[in-house]
């Protein structure tokens, strides 16, 4: 009895303890965060690299690309996409050479270059964000005083960006010790850069206690130069007009040879407090905190060069409204916190209590928030229209297939029997149903390879795969009976084959495991039974599966692609002959090799965006079509969620660094998120009077059984 | 006592090793360092070139367990085996397969861990403790059975549905706490009430009903009949002299796991949001880092072994008939 009566203090003080912060109590930013602008986001899947050279999916370009900047960026509010300068002053200035060194017309006829030289001006006046590695005495020794917790407790200072910073980080590019993902790619195109990497080996064993930073400054690779502080060249092989995409990712953005020193040193290795997780660069934001296990925190960069909010879009951005902050000074926010969020349940709550910003949607989720009109429009349910959600869809630069192995003895091959086997599975698989059940509605069947919002991609009845469909004012599939005769003029009627008199048996190699993806495995089991094909799945972990793939082992396989740039040539190129996976380990999965295709392909790929281009994309889509080493999928859509006090945001998505652009509404976020958040006591006073109802008959037994005299 | 530890710490060594081989030939006949590096790498544009310099960069270039290319005992130590190894007897775990010092990252780790799963222990134990003695009090009355009732029904809820029951009734319909996150220092309170409180509340149902059965085989010892002739009261003998010869039993059960408190919990720290270790084995099989993997697997098992040598030297406290020689 006395434990409960000392507890009721507790239940009485409590809401009031509980209430004296002026934040609802669910709130899980703490009271001092509230005093800058700041952006509430959140992440799945921690980094793994935050060092340019290295990174390179989606969640680590979202921190580093509002850090480092390269020398150009996409527009924010034009499509199409349109490169612009960012670091450099100007587009570049290019020159042509042939293989005696002799200046070419621009004009030239491309297989006539043999180098293009980029001429790179960049701004003057850029400074980097604060940083201790520009403090040349911590570059030898750092104080022994310092707490080794925080990078930004040591002294800071910063220095000016030099042409020497674009040219050491293209060094990383080629260093083995830094292993960079295009590193293989660019041997390819950069003048140089293989041999500079065979050299950098060479020096890293015959010399191990050089510093790296020592080692790349000490090395020239052929096909840079430095003409003065402002300015360098890239010398590459042949002409690739599509270089210039890479050199608006973060992968050529500038390092400063003061941050591979700085990070070299033990103690700082020690700590976790390298290069890959804290960059250096002349970004909008800085990385101040840097916990990938719980929240990342970007702050305005003091130093930031001068950059304004656009003054022009296209028509859509404008129809959006979002001119309102022409020639606002960038960034409009001053910090940008990520959580880390790795389960959708707890993720979408906190968006609905406006903890989250913006918020993507979910399978889970999806009927709560979206609903679709009797003619199929997309809209907002009640409960997300009432809290004024906003949401924006966007087909994305990507494209999701299912391949067949052109190696492969029974789907593989190009007589015309094959041909129609494929043709024929092509229609059976129902995409538009694939979407409906498995994305929510959320994507376009693919009519060929190039994604919508690329140049290449053709709308209307121009641009439908007519194998699988017809034009009835929109695409239709063709029938099943069409399927079933091309099957039988493929040599399979009924799915029987008939050389052989035996069922035909396809096999589907799937690295899915899981109950989701048992329902998708049984889908694609139900097509080809369509076809009274049986369809054998083959599952197996990920190494074994890119295993054989590598081999062209497969048979039959799904596989997707995002775009790195926006150009037909990163798409086209999946089914070009020379990156056959299995012959050349390139990218080309399905092992697609056909000489007309390859030989349009030469010719489209270093041409600029011109009706001459688009003839010859539209014949190239055709041969593919026609040869159909792909099942062409679909191209699924983005459906993101927006609170009201989120501003700006625009579906753009090839510009990584949007988040400078943002805007938001501080004031009237909190004024939502108490609303939404008034918290509840009463029932912990119902818990309370339960206990001592409780408590009653308890103590009426055992009051019974103290007074109960002994037998 | 002292040459009784000693011998069982020398003990130590042929497991750690033993271990150490087991988990070395169970990962790498699944892995090989050609499947470590292209998930490292990525999927796009990898070539064998990066993959084989990827592996020499890490020293997985090598054999696995014998280098057939070398001489003598070189032969041993030139190989992945010796050389991810050795340093794990010092606890010098070096560098994960993507750069970040293990040590460091443990460090940083277990603390958000620790955070929540001391206090869900300590209020676990108490709880569990009391209400099964409760319930050898109310014996023979109708609150035995409603509380044995209560306990199954407990115990038959997945302690998934409490998370998400949890963060959704007290999180976002009551408002009183937040869904998930964590901040350090004190402001981690708000943030470890709820995972703590489900921790409890879903342990209770199995907790209370085994020691209620410990508790029961020490209610019907002479010794128990003799305190209440004696006049003392029920709740006297239950909590001062039933508990206390019911330690041993009670000891073994929380000394063997304190040491390993720090590893954190999977699933609750998944959708807490707590920047704790819990996931950390995990992520590092998904993602083939054999680094994490052999250093979370030999410091598991190191202190499990640890755990077992104090649980029985805590038998000596609070039992002085047990002598360990």
């Amino acid at each position: 009895m006395t434990i409960t009566w000392k507890l009721i203090p507790l239940f009485i003080i409590l809401p009031w303890v509980l209430s004296c912060s002026d934040q609802p109590l669910n709130n899980p930013y703490v009271d001092a965060e509230k005093k800058l602008k700041t952006i509430y986001s959140s992440f799945s899947e921690r980094p793994k690299h935050l060092d340019p050279a290295r990174a390179y999916s989606s969640n680590e370009y979202a921190i580093i690309a509002q850090v480092y900047e390269p020398l150009f960026q996409y527009h924010y509010l034009k499509k199409p996409y349109q490169l612009e300068p960012l670091l450099a002053s100007d587009m570049p200035e290019l020159r042509y050479f042939d293989d005696k060194g002799r200046r070419l017309k621009e004009s030239t006829d491309p297989s006539n270059i043999a180098f293009t030289e980029y001429i790179l001006t960049i701004k003057t006046g850029v400074q980097y964000q604060p940083h201790p590695c520009f403090n040349p005495s911590l570059l030898t020794s750092l104080p022994n005083d310092w707490n080794e917790t925080s990078l930004y407790d040591l002294p800071l200072t910063t220095r000016l960006l030099t042409a020497d910073d674009f040219i050491y980080q293209i060094k990383r590019l080629a260093d083995p010790e830094t292993q960079s993902p295009i590193a293989g790619l660019m041997a390819n195109y950069i003048v140089g850069f293989s041999e500079f990497s065979k050299k950098q080996t060479t020096n890293q064993q015959q010399q191990p206690k050089l510093s790296k930073q020592q080692r790349l400054r000490k090395a020239d690779m052929q096909g840079l130069k430095v003409i003065n502080q402002q300015q360098f060249s890239i010398r590459i092989k042949g002409k690739y007009p599509q270089f210039i995409n890479w050199l608006a990712m973060p992968f050529f953005a500038p390092m400063p040879w003061e941050a591979d020193a700085f990070y070299s040193n033990p103690r700082l290795i020690k700590k976790n407090l390298t290069l890959d997780w804290f960059p250096v660069g002349t970004g909008a934001y800085y990385l101040r905190e840097n916990d990938p296990n719980r929240r990342m925190v970007l702050l305005k960069n003091p130093n930031f060069h001068a950059e304004y909010y656009p003054s022009e879009g296209g028509s859509e951005a404008i129809k959006q409204g979002l001119l309102k902050d022409a020639g606002a000074t960038l960034p409009l926010t001053e910090r940008v916190v990520f959580s880390l969020e790795k389960e959708t349940i707890p993720y979408w709550n906190k968006f609905l209590q406006g903890y989250y910003d913006a918020s993507g949607i979910s399978s889970d989720s999806f009927d709560q928030a979206v609903s679709f009109s009797a003619v199929g429009e997309v809209g907002l349910t009640d409960s997300m229209r009432e809290r004024n959600i906003s949401l924006q869809t966007a087909v994305t630069t990507s494209s999701y297939y299912l391949g067949f192995n052109m190696l492969d003895k029974v789907v593989g091959g190009y007589s015309e029997q094959a041909k129609k086997l494929r043709h024929a599975i092509s229609i059976a698989v129902d995409y538009e149903e694939y979407i409906s059940i498995f994305q929510n509605g959320r994507g376009v069947p693919a009519q060929g390879i190039i994604p919508p919002g690329i140049f290449g991609n053709v709308k209307g009845e121009e641009g439908i795969n007519s194998t699988v469909y017809r034009w009835r004012d929109a695409p239709v599939r063709r029938s099943i009976d069409e399927a079933k005769r091309l099957l039988s003029e493929a040599g399979y009627p009924n799915g029987i084959d008939a050389k052989t008199t035996k069922p035909l048996v396809l096999y589907f190699d799937s690295m899915d495991s899981g109950p989701d993806s048992k329902a998708r495995l049984n889908w694609l089991r139900k097509q080809f039974s369509k076809l009274n094909i049986q369809l054998v799945i083959r599952g197996t972990d990920y190494n074994r599966f890119q295993e054989k793939m590598r081999n062209g082992n497969a048979q039959m396989f799904m596989w997707g692609w995002n775009a790195d740039y926006p150009d037909p040539e990163n798409f086209l190129f999946l089914l070009y002959g020379k990156n056959a996976k299995a012959v050349q380990g390139g990218e080309n999965a399905a092992n697609y090799q056909n000489s007309q295709f390859d030989a349009l392909f030469e010719q489209m790929s270093s041409m600029e965006n011109t009706p001459k281009r688009q003839k010859i994309i539209n014949k190239m889509v055709e041969i593919a079509r026609n040869d159909a080493p792909w099942l062409w999928g679909f191209h699924p859509k983005a459906f993101s969620l927006h609170h009201a006090w989120y501003k700006n945001a625009y579906p753009n998505l090839m510009a990584n660094n949007k988040t400078k652009y943002i805007n938001v509404d501080a004031a009237l976020r909190e004024q939502y998120q108490a609303s939404w958040n008034k918290p509840v006591y009463w029932p912990l006073w119902a818990a309370f009077l339960l206990l001592v109802v409780m408590l009653i008959p308890a103590y009426r037994i055992y009051r019974r059984a103290e007074e109960k005299k002994a037998l | 006592m002292i040459s009784y530890i000693i011998r069982r710490l020398l003990y130590v060594l042929p497991v750690l090793v033993g271990v150490n081989i087991l988990t070395f030939v169970l990962f790498f006949v699944v892995n090989t360092p050609d499947d470590m590096a292209r998930m490292q790498l990525g999927d796009k544009y990898i070539t064998q070139t990066a993959v084989d310099n990827w592996k020499q960069q890490r020293g997985y270039d090598l054999p696995l367990l014998w280098n057939d290319k070398k001489q003598g005992i070189e032969q041993l130590k030139q190989t992945i085996f010796f050389e991810k190894s050795v340093g794990l007897f010092v606890f010098d775990f070096g560098l994960s397969d993507n750069g970040r010092d293990i040590v460091a990252d443990i460090s940083q780790r277990m603390w958000p861990s620790l955070a929540i799963a001391i206090p869900s222990l300590i209020f676990g134990v108490l709880s569990n403790i009391t209400f099964a003695l409760l319930l050898i009090f109310y014996r023979g009355s109708y609150l035995e059975p409603a509380g044995l009732f209560l306990c199954i029904a407990l115990m038959s809820i997945s302690g998934l549905f409490y998370i998400i029951a949890g963060q959704f009734f007290i999180g976002k319909l009551l408002a009183l706490t937040p869904i998930s996150g964590y901040a350090p220092g004190m402001d981690a309170f708000k943030f470890i009430i709820l995972p703590v409180l489900i921790g409890v509340v879903g342990g209770l149902g199995s907790g209370v009903r085994w020691y209620r059965t410990l508790f029961l085989e020490e209610s019907a010892k002479d010794y128990v009949r003799t305190a209440k002739a004696k006049g003392l009261s029920d709740l006297q003998v239950l909590f001062k002299h039933v508990l206390k010869n019911a330690m041993i039993p009670i000891l073994t059960g929380i000394v063997v796991i304190l040491p390993l408190l720090f590893m954190g919990s999977l699933i609750t720290e998944s959708f807490f949001g707590i920047p704790g270790l819990g996931s950390y084995t995990i992520d590092a099989i998904s993602s083939q880092d054999f680094a994490i993997v052999r250093a979370m697997v030999f410091l598991g098992s190191f202190l499990y072994i640890m755990g077992l040598l104090l649980t029985d030297i805590s038998y000596t406290w609070v039992d002085p008939r047990v002598r360990l020689s």
